[in-house]
């Protein structure tokens, strides 16, 4: 173990070098500041590495801890740490940021440095949520983490920018706020805000009940759950492309940690009660959303309900309360990571080249821009679940577990297997195959060396991770069990 | 023919004595000045007011404040027991003198900008109304208060009509005055209610005599009659709902440069005296006043949060989000005895009134500061539309507006946040979580308005014809170190909240 603080470095590096690139200026120095992002945002990669090596995957504690008191008047704490349900986000969210920054090298001429700035804000500070130990401290990266999203989405976006950020921003501001109530409820419950404190903390079955819905209220609109998903699709298709590949590949983790970090540790009790309606709430995402999916002529708010569906997955998973369905449910956050990353980024390529998302206006890419297809390919087949790509590992996963758990729910569930393949690949097939549809697209040209690297490096993951997932799920297991203790034990 | 009379301990009271003759005599030398700028008169005027800040402090740090840890702080009273001089007081009459100064600061270019304001009597007269302030603070005794009360209201009611061009601001003057005395007369109702209750008009005695009530089982009705109207008369000058009419005409209707003064440093005093009488003077029926206070603070959070977003001109929004925000800060007075609660509690949840109001005064001297600066000669920026496109005319104001605007909506990371958690844990200690359910749920509603200025700033276009803003380095650095400390005291709050905490603990 390592005796550098290295979680400590992989929250401030970003942030302290966002600020670095702000104080380049206006956009007279637009490469510098570029440059000085995408050191920031590597740098802020290669120290959460140590983090994977040096983790001991025999032990379910909380690692590379870090305990510093902070305002002792609330008595708050700096304290962090990862375990194995917290580590492999770290490392997505510091990987994801850098392709964010390599996103915006054309596209964000605009206000460059103010633009980069804000992903590496937004990175180090979604950092601190995974790694918050601390009641407070975690609230206060989670509701800080709005204002650069909230920048992204309403400075770069599209024409309805202002619309889709405030209600981004009011939606999960609204979820929150109960949570900061109950994180007070726990505080003053258990005299301190150490998030392990309240794992432990006996609490009456009704006390349980309130706060599960409180915590339900802020995670589910993060996740998104039905029927709290509605900001989603309108902040996807305004944001700019690295903001909706930081939307659907960080931000959307942030409510299913929630419930892997609160909901079940601290009221598992509830959780059980509420376990019917959370597995109805899930299938009515994977089942109803995969339809709304189909129905959609936009791009990027297909891709948008694509996630919804898939995050739908993640909640089935967590509240089937076994070893294989919550691991099934981890799997299929960090590939969803990988998979809508990618799927926004191709997008955002066709994008930045016909200024349309409208699937209409494409047909034939295949002919201009051979190599974009086979990526986009590889992409579109692990976004439908095809084996050996990340997406089939997650999924499968919760699928067994959902036929050990009941059949009827593994059979709804499976239907995204279907319905997945169905809108993914029937958009692939409108935009890259048939005929070629305007002169706009015969004369597209192809992806750049930059774009290359970028899909490259998500094509490596996507595939690493459906040939071997055990290197993700390696670090999963003896946290996942210390889970399901948790949540095996009646607390009152 | 003059044995009976003893020369009071004038000590205590050296920085009221101080600012009086340093008025006076600004008044004085401002008559020969010559240069229209009255360059002489502001510095004057700034020195006074930082010495005095000064002059409070070491008389705290050399008299009030314990030798020994465990030691507890003194209290000094004189003038027959009519001024009080304790740590509380010295901390907030020092924190007035600052706010008053800076809002000077601020205001120096644009009254010179306006030639209809006469630039010397301006500065005397806030002055007074600092001395005013700092009158009430110190006061122990009914007469003293009221008369710091009146001797800052007549102050800054002048201030508002000083422009005598500018009829809105003669109406605002003209409610200012009336509102304010009806006010006055409520609480001189009140204080008069209480006299004939307990027989005293000195505030500890009060207490004494209250104590005294509550423990022979004495009937209290005139007691509590003269709370409510003492209660009315404290939410008028505070301007919480019921008692909001004046604020936003108020506010709209004066010079900016007078808003600000309003707005801040007084808002200090009015909690002061709210503590002086309420806690220090009838903590025995906090049962009674808590739950005034209660229905006051939801009335305001609720009403001021959702009319602050039908405004279109800021300072008008400002005021509502004022409404709001003393709403907010009266949960921690209201939430403090009750329940399970002990002196710690208590002193916790009063901490918390005092730690929000002060940042909020901090906050609030940095946004009317940028909105003095964005205006012009003949140009008043207080339309929501002057501020569009801001982030491209002047990136670095933007960002302090955007670091004001997210404190003021409670966003982490911001001093706002801090001062909503502190006075949101009091209040769910206090076992009111309906109260605070609300509380948060007005505080989501006002989180829109603050956003909308943020998106007028970021997400519009800059108009055409906008030209950037020019400021002098003293305006923009004093500007820039009032914001970073709103973010700063955000992210590091222990200091001030400790002082907070401190001050309370050792005064009462």
């Amino acid at each position: 173990m390592s005796s550098y603080p290295l979680l400590s470095l992989a929250i401030w590096i970003p942030i302290a070098a966002g600020f670095v690139v702000l104080a380049t200026g206006g956009d007279r120095n637009a490469a510098l500041a570029r440059r000085i992002a995408l050191a920031g945002a590597t740098l802020g990669f290669l120290v959460t590495l140590p983090l994977y090596v040096g983790f001991d995957t025999t032990s379910g504690a909380m690692q590379f801890k870090e305990v510093h008191a902070w305002i002792p008047h609330f008595n708050a704490y700096y304290r962090l740490g990862v375990d194995g349900i917290s580590l492999l986000f770290v490392l997505l969210n510091s990987f994801v940021t850098v392709l964010a920054v390599l996103a915006g090298w054309r596209s964000a001429q605009e206000r460059a440095a103010q633009y980069h700035a804000a992903f590496l804000i937004m990175s180090g500070l979604v950092n601190g949520i995974f790694s918050a130990l601390d009641g407070f401290l975690f609230y206060v990266f989670f509701e800080a983490s709005l204002i650069p999203l909230y920048l992204i989405i309403g400075v770069w976006g599209g024409p309805r920018r202002v619309y889709a950020a405030i209600k981004f921003f009011l939606y999960t501001l609204a979820g929150s706020l109960l949570f900061l109530v109950s994180i007070l409820y726990l505080l003053i419950r258990s005299g301190s805000f150490a998030i392990l404190d309240w794992h432990l903390l006996p609490l009456a079955l009704h006390e349980q009940i309130w706060l599960f819905i409180a915590f339900f209220i802020a995670f589910a609109v993060k996740v998104p759950m039905f029927p709290l998903h509605t900001w989603l699709p309108d902040a996807h298709v305004e944001a700019p492309t690295g903001g909706s590949v930081v939307l659907a590949a960080i931000a959307l983790k942030l409510g299913a940690y929630g419930f892997a970090r609160f909901s079940l540790p601290i009221a598992p009790d509830a959780a059980h009660f509420f376990s019917w309606p959370m597995i109805a709430l899930s299938l009515v995402a994977v089942f109803y959303i995969g339809f709304v999916a189909l129905a959609q002529t936009d791009m990027k708010k297909l891709v948008a309900y694509s996630s919804i569906s898939h995050m739908g997955f993640v909640t089935l998973g967590f509240f089937m309360f076994s070893a294989f369905s919550i691991e099934g449910a981890l799997v299929q956050m960090i590939s969803h990571g990988f998979v809508s990353a990618a799927m926004f980024l191709c997008i955002g390529v066709l994008y930045d080249r016909m200024h349309s998302r409208q699937i209409a206006d494409y047909g034939g890419v295949a002919d201009s821009m051979p190599r974009f297809a086979a990526f986009f390919m590889l992409f579109a087949m692990a976004n439908a679940g095809l084996p050996a790509t990340s997406g089939f590992v997650g999924e499968f996963m919760v699928i067994l577990a959902a036929v050990q758990f009941k059949f009827w729910v593994a059979f709804i569930a499976a239907s995204t297997l279907i319905l997945g393949a169905a809108y993914t690949l029937w958009m692939y097939g409108r935009v890259i195959f048939m005929a070629v549809a305007n002169d706009a697209v015969r004369a597209l040209t192809d992806i750049s060396r930059r774009e290359f690297l970028i899909l490259a490096l998500l094509a490596l993951c996507v595939l690493g991770m459906g040939l071997y997932p055990h290197a993700f799920t390696r670090v999963m297991h003896v946290s996942v069990n210390d889970l399901l203790q948790h949540l095996a034990v009646q607390k009152y | 023919m003059f044995e009976n009379f003893v020369v009071p301990n004038l000590w205590p009271a050296a920085p009221e004595i101080f600012l009086l003759f340093m008025a006076g005599l600004i008044l004085l030398v401002d008559l020969g000045a010559r240069s229209p700028r009255r360059g002489a008169t502001f510095l004057l005027t700034y020195a006074t007011l930082a010495l005095s800040a000064l002059l409070t402090l070491w008389y705290a740090a050399k008299v009030l404040m314990p030798s020994a840890p465990d030691e507890l702080a003194r209290v000094v009273l004189t003038f027959h027991n009519m001024f009080i001089a304790d740590l509380l007081g010295s901390f907030l009459k020092a924190l007035v003198c600052l706010a008053v100064l800076t809002s000077l600061v601020y205001s120096r270019r644009y009254l010179e900008e306006r030639d209809s304001i006469p630039r010397g009597e301006y500065c005397v007269l806030a002055l007074f109304a600092t001395l005013g302030m700092l009158v009430m603070i110190s006061a122990n005794h009914f007469l003293s208060l009221y008369l710091g009360l009146e001797l800052l209201s007549l102050s800054l009611c002048a201030l508002t009509a000083l422009q005598r061009d500018n009829v809105a601001a003669g109406e605002a003057a003209m409610k200012y005055f009336v509102l304010g005395a009806l006010a006055s007369g409520m609480l001189l109702y009140g204080m008069s209610m209480i006299y004939g209750a307990t027989g005293s008009l000195e505030i500890t005695e009060v207490a004494e005599q209250a104590r005294l009530m509550h423990r022979t089982r004495m009937d209290k009705t005139v007691l509590v009659f003269g709370l409510v109207f003492l209660v009315a008369g404290l939410a008028f000058k505070l301007g919480v709902v019921p008692f909001h009419m004046w604020l936003p005409d108020v506010y709209h209707g004066a010079p900016t440069s007078v808003t600000l003064l309003i707005a801040a440093a007084p808002k200090l005093a009015a909690l002061a005296m709210m503590i002086r009488l309420l806690v220090g003077g009838l903590f025995t029926l906090s049962a009674d006043w808590q739950s005034m206070l209660m229905l006051l603070a939801a009335l305001s959070m609720g009403l001021g949060n959702f009319v602050a977003i039908a405004q279109r001109n800021i300072k008008r929004m400002l005021a509502w989000s004022a409404i709001a925000h003393m709403g907010f800060m009266l949960l921690g007075l209201a939430s403090g005895a009750g329940r399970n609660s002990s002196r710690q509690t208590v002193l916790e949840a009063y901490t918390a009134s005092l730690f929000y109001m002060v940042t909020y005064v901090l906050a609030t001297l940095a946004i009317f500061g940028l909105i003095l600066l964005l205006s012009r000669r003949g140009f008043e920026s207080d339309e929501l539309e002057d501020f569009r496109g801001l982030s491209q005319r002047s990136p670095w104001f933007a960002a302090m507006m955007l670091i004001l605007m997210l404190s003021l909506a409670g966003i982490p990371f911001f001093v706002g946040f801090v001062a909503k958690f502190a006075v949101l844990e009091a209040v769910v200690f206090s076992g009111h979580y309906w109260l605070a359910v609300l509380a948060v749920f007005f505080s989501l509603v006002g989180a829109f308005f603050y956003l909308r200025v943020i998106w007028i700033m970021y997400f519009d276009k800059a108009n055409e014809n906008a030209s950037p803003i020019e400021a002098s380095f003293a305006d923009k650095t004093l500007l820039s170190v009032n914001s970073v400390l709103v973010a700063a005291i955000g992210i590091f709050p222990q200091f001030l909240l400790g002082a907070c905490g401190y001050v309370l603990a050792r005064s009462f």
